[in-house]
């Protein structure tokens, strides 16, 4: 039985937002997926809920100069399934598939997800990694922040009480970008994370990483990038005459291998130490190593260059295979 | 606490009923008598209580009735009837996909959620489909077994309309025709109105 309370259901978004500066009993709910269980068990009881999962002013996925705007109620189903997302955001419909399960997919929203603010929220990392930033609405105002910014801690964000996250703004990665994303759970599919890692390199025509972007979920009280493992990454090249001058006596290839150790080890050490932290560190590296090696290290090795084996030990159990 | 009215077209059936606002759509439907929804954890995890809510495939027990108000809803009951099942619940008592039953209602929908979308899928996309069903007494062996007889019964009367399921269904199947009704007893039961609703 859930506890008791009043349920508003707005027909447009500024009649929520009216209900929501009421005071600070009222919350919104959309897909309901974490807020019932959590009604459920006792542990939130808000006494005035307001239905948002309808409004038609969150449920959009629009286009506009260079940016994705991504409604706050879109439903992890819709990201695995619109084409705008497939073409310019690849790794979302990625980590989407990777999301619960059908049933979960169908209710639970990018919006819902995000404010919630588990560690282990799937969306977190995979935004991250696209420099994404959320669009917070108050009766009173509107305002735009980057979602680092936004996730301050487990279970805890910047939203205030009166304000709903109406949409996910990502800019449109350049065509140079690659990107992959990994979630290793007590199962297959349909499990929560024990760790997410997302990762970005943006490479430029002369074959040379210009930008990077490593984003790790679970694995600390709330998702980060690792902004010391991307700077390892950038300058590196994936070709043996490389544009990039030589320093330190190494080629740009050898410095994209030797950066991509580096970038594994610094994830590695992003894991916060807690009962059980050293496997989760081994699983990040391995996962990071795997998917950088996909992006950028097939083309070292057509190139002749070859991983260290020593450093290379994954923990065992690991699937071989491709970032897709 | 607010109770409102709110409307359910319910496998074709409308039903205005006054409910408090706390009642989940799981909730509202047993009451009206849909018992082949079955509540299983209540809290999304058993897939027991998946119903279609206006064409997508949900845990009811994770919806408020009032955030379906005005909804159409498709239960396990709805895709087909004793005497004339659907092909998927057909196949999963063909194929022995049932033990006790109770999570069978949610499997065939989350089934026809995959098939709709999926006509010919592989195992592991069947796997994945079924991925938010548990069920406690199989090992899943035959439930993947019968959403494959569905896939391919449903494929063949798609490309061959004129030849009935019966027509179609081979002679080792034909033997089993004689225990489907008991076996469908268990996938639409009605006789469990005194469990946890």
């Amino acid at each position: 039985m859930l506890p008791e309370f009043d349920l508003l259901k707005p027909s447009v978004l500024e009649e929520a937002l009216e209900m929501l500066s009421v005071g600070e009993k009222a919350q919104p709910i959309a897909g309901g997926t974490n807020l019932i269980v959590d009604m459920r068990s006792g542990k939130l009881r808000p006494p005035v809920l307001v239905d948002i999962g309808g409004l038609h002013e969150l449920c959009c996925i629009r286009e506009k100069a260079g940016v994705l705007s991504i409604g706050g109620a879109v439903t992890i189903a819709e990201l695995v399934d619109d084409p705008m997302i497939e073409r310019h955001a690849p790794i979302l419909r990625q980590m989407a598939r990777s999301f619960a399960n059908t049933l979960i997919r169908n209710r639970a929203t990018i919006g819902g997800n995000l404010v919630n603010a588990a560690p282990c929220c799937d969306t977190a990392p995979a935004l991250l990694i696209l420099d994404a930033e959320v669009e917070l609405q108050s009766a009173t105002d509107t305002r735009r922040i980057p979602l680092a910014d936004f996730l301050v801690g487990a279970f805890e964000t910047a939203r205030a009480a009166n304000e709903i996250l109406t949409c996910v703004r990502v800019p449109i990665p350049p065509p140079s970008a690659r990107t992959a994303f990994e979630k290793m759970g007590l199962r297959k599919i349909s499990c929560m994370a024990k760790v997410d890692v997302a990762v970005r390199v943006d490479v430029d025509d002369s074959e040379s990483v210009t930008n990077a972007r490593v984003a790790v979920g679970a694995a600390s009280a709330v998702a980060l990038r690792v902004p010391e493992a991307e700077a390892a990454l950038v300058g590196g090249s994936l070709t043996a005459e490389s544009a990039v001058p030589a320093s330190q006596g190494l080629t740009g290839e050898q410095r994209l291998g030797k950066g991509i150790e580096k970038a594994v080890r610094l994830v590695g050490e992003a894991v916060e130490p807690r009962p059980g932290s050293e496997y989760k560190r081994q699983v990040v590296r391995g996962i990071a190593r795997r998917l950088l090696s996909s992006l950028l290290r097939r083309d070292l090795r057509a190139n002749g260059s070859q991983e260290d084996p020593s450093q290379g030990r994954s923990p065992s159990g690991f699937r071989e295979g491709g970032a897709s | 606490m607010s109770s409102r009215t709110v409307a359910l077209i319910v496998n074709g059936k409308r039903h205005e009923v006054t409910l408090a606002s706390n009642t989940t759509l799981l909730t509202a439907l047993r009451d009206l008598g849909y018992t082949d929804v079955k509540n299983g954890c209540e809290i999304g995890e058993c897939g027991a209580c998946a119903v279609f809510l206006n064409g997508e495939a949900v845990n009811s027990c994770m919806v408020l009735a009032h955030q379906a108000d005005g909804a159409e809803i498709v239960t396990n009951a709805g895709l087909g009837t004793m005497q004339d099942p659907h092909p998927i619940q057909e196949a999963f008592a063909d194929a022995g996909a049932i033990q006790c039953g109770f999570c069978t209602p949610g499997m065939v929908i989350s089934t026809k959620a995959l098939l709709d979308r999926n006509p010919n899928p592989t195992e592991a996309e069947i796997r994945e489909a079924l991925s938010g069903n548990l069920c406690r007494c199989t090992g899943y062996g035959q439930i993947i077994a019968g959403v494959r007889l569905a896939a391919e019964r449903l494929l063949q009367s798609a490309s061959s309309p004129a030849s009935s399921l019966a027509e179609g269904s081979s002679a080792s199947e034909a033997g089993r025709e004689a225990d489907r009704d008991d076996r469908l007893l268990a996938v639409d039961d009605e006789t469990d109105e005194g469990d946890r609703s």
